[in-house]
């Protein structure tokens, strides 16, 4: 674990957000600061030991594969930024067919 | 009607069923006091008073049928990342400032139907990401106690409104001591179950595995009647825990003879300020005083809990966060493309606190860091959690602080990991998944305050021992009184 490096404009991209270079600066040092931090696990003997994800016992949790009501179209469209019709209007995510 | 806001919910829910007073009577009384109050606290970033008044008329209509609802026109306060239909449902960012939630969440749901009255939609740090409230993006939430100061966070609205009589109970959630926190420094009590003991479905995601929903009330009574009325499996939330919810009002206790109460020898004392040591020292010594038995318990590993934390919560943010991307719902910032879409939604809808934390998890979760951070804080947590087992062979409940210290004034906290260290003494329970809550224990009087500060001892037991811990600090409540001897300072108006 490799404290405070952390390259924030290419985890920025991966995140996608859209940082200034101001906030690359200001950002990058507040987590390297906290990385530093976060480092001190490196001291946990844990080589042996298995992971968590979550503490409660449950697996497998299954249910009935019944239709069920979803929610009425309209109620969820009417948060859509911009709708057509019955869709949500999003912005072109292909290039022109060439 | 304004005398009985003051009272607990169990009263109110009395008084209402008794018809002593409707419960359309509390709806006005409850939004009349927003109204003198809020001004000055800024608890709530939503008032919800037609829906008050119209689950007022529900409440009386089906006490009139002859129904028994154990929350009968008890006015409450809900968290803002909790969905309420057909309201303005935020998380205090400006990516959902004008989301209108489309279901209700079943906590809530749960809440409604045992007669509760929703006054208001409670501020936040946004996405639930911080101890202070100060990372709300959409209003200042201001401490009754000492209005320079913070509530505490991330629940601090629901706090702030129970602390400041605008509302009987709240709902608050609990990612790293975002209930508990927040409860020490407004002088209420806040309590977090069980992981999976309360249904996370319509509470919008922060960190899945360790986010939990839990009462905000002036009383341990009231946390349990409110635990009783939201608690249980629910077919919408896959970790729900299938095993039925033991009942806790009747096992309220009124002293702690033959309790071991495990004291933790590494949250030593000395390293809290003088005056807030002794409140301390003086409530392990009451607990002893009520009949318990004090022993030394060790969580080795509790100092890593702030370091296992801030690995976790933000790689499971990251990945809970993406859905927020200008497409669906919320805030969309068009670009020529949708990646640049994306980017300009994100980066003006969230502040800088979410956006750390998403930056941290995408580090953390990132190809060549992944075994190194993540999988690494996943075995941390392992071994917190055993230490916390072991502990409990010893100890019936633990006793320590909820905070280091009391309410804080604004901007005193300016680099993260200082306000990350905040959540110290919280953050173990939540990553062992286990019960906690803080209870009122005693007030100090820092150099520039405007009077006495309340703090919190935070009780911990068990997995799934709700009874066991609401029982033990109620007769600690009931044994110290410390609700009781002092009220945060007149707000204002005398209503």
């Amino acid at each position: 674990m490799a404290s405070g490096d952390i390259d924030v404009a290419y985890v920025a991209k991966l995140a996608r957000i859209a940082l200034t270079p101001a906030e690359v600066e200001r950002l990058g040092a507040q987590l390297g600061t906290l990385l530093e931090y976060v480092s001190t696990l490196e001291r946990l003997p844990v080589s042996d030991v298995a992971a968590t994800a979550q503490v409660i016992p449950s697996t497998n949790v299954t249910r009935e594969d019944v239709v069920r009501p979803s929610l009425p179209r309209d109620v969820v469209l009417a948060s859509a930024p911009q709708r057509q019709g019955s869709y949500f209007r999003v912005p072109r995510i292909a290039g022109e067919p060439s | 009607m304004s005398d009985l806001l003051d009272a607990t919910a169990r009263e109110i829910a009395r008084a209402v069923a008794e018809r002593k007073v409707s419960a359309l009577e509390m709806a006005e009384a409850a939004i009349a006091r927003v109204h003198a109050r809020d001004g000055a606290v800024g608890a709530f970033l939503t008032r919800t008073e037609d829906l008050a008044r119209e689950q007022a008329r529900r409440v009386d209509a089906r006490l009139a049928d002859g129904e028994t609802l154990p929350l009968a026109g008890v006015p409450v306060a809900l968290k803002d990342n909790m969905c309420l239909s057909e309201t303005r449902t935020t998380c205090a960012s400006r990516i959902l400032e004008h989301w209108i939630a489309p279901y209700t969440g079943t906590a809530v749901q749960r809440l409604l139907r045992a007669g509760a009255l929703p006054v208001g939609k409670a501020n936040l740090d946004e996405f639930a990401m911080g101890s202070s409230c100060e990372n709300s993006a959409l209003g200042v939430t201001r401490n009754p106690w000492d209005l320079g100061r913070v509530p505490g966070g991330s629940s601090g609205g629901s706090v702030a409104a129970v602390a400041s009589g605008m509302a009987t109970i709240a709902l608050g959630s609990d990612t790293g001591g975002s209930i508990r926190e927040p409860a020490a420094f407004c002088g209420v009590v806040g309590f977090k179950p069980t992981y999976g003991r309360v249904s996370r479905y319509g509470l919008i995601a922060f960190a899945s595995s360790l986010d939990q929903i839990g009462p905000i009330t002036k009383t341990i009574e009231d946390a349990a009647l409110v635990y009783e009325a939201i608690a249980g499996v629910d077919p919408m939330d896959a970790t729900t825990v299938a095993r039925s919810v033991e009942t806790v009002l009747d096992g309220l206790r009124e002293d702690l003879r033959g309790l071991r109460v495990g004291i933790v020898r590494e949250f030593d004392l000395a390293k809290l300020e003088p005056d807030v040591r002794a409140v301390y020292e003086q409530a392990y010594r009451d607990l002893e005083r009520l009949g318990a038995e004090l022993v030394e318990v060790s969580l080795p590993t509790a100092d890593y809990g702030v370091a296992t934390y801030y690995l976790i919560a933000p790689a499971e943010c990251s990945s809970n966060l993406a859905r927020f991307d200008g497409m669906r719902y919320g805030l969309r910032v068009e670009q020529a493309d949708v990646g640049a879409t994306y980017e300009a939604t994100r980066a003006a809808g969230f502040g800088d606190e979410v956006k750390r934390r998403i930056l941290i998890g995408t580090h953390a979760l990132s190809s060549g860091y992944y075994d190194a951070y993540y999988v690494r804080a996943q075995k941390a947590r392992t071994l917190i959690a055993r230490d916390f087992e072991k502990a409990f062979a010893a100890c019936d409940v633990i006793a320590c602080p909820a905070a280091s210290s009391a309410a804080f004034e604004f901007n005193a906290k300016s680099d993260p990991v200082s306000m990350y260290l905040m959540d110290y003494y919280t953050i173990p329970m939540s990553l062992a998944g286990v019960p906690s809550l803080s209870v009122p224990c005693g007030y100090v009087t820092p150099a520039g305050a405007r009077g006495p500060l309340p703090l919190g001892l935070e009780l911990t037991t068990p997995l799934f021992t709700e009874r066991a811990l609401l029982g033990i600090a109620h007769a600690y409540e009931r044994g110290t009184q410390h609700g009781k001897h002092h009220a945060p300072p007149s707000l204002e108006s005398a209503l």
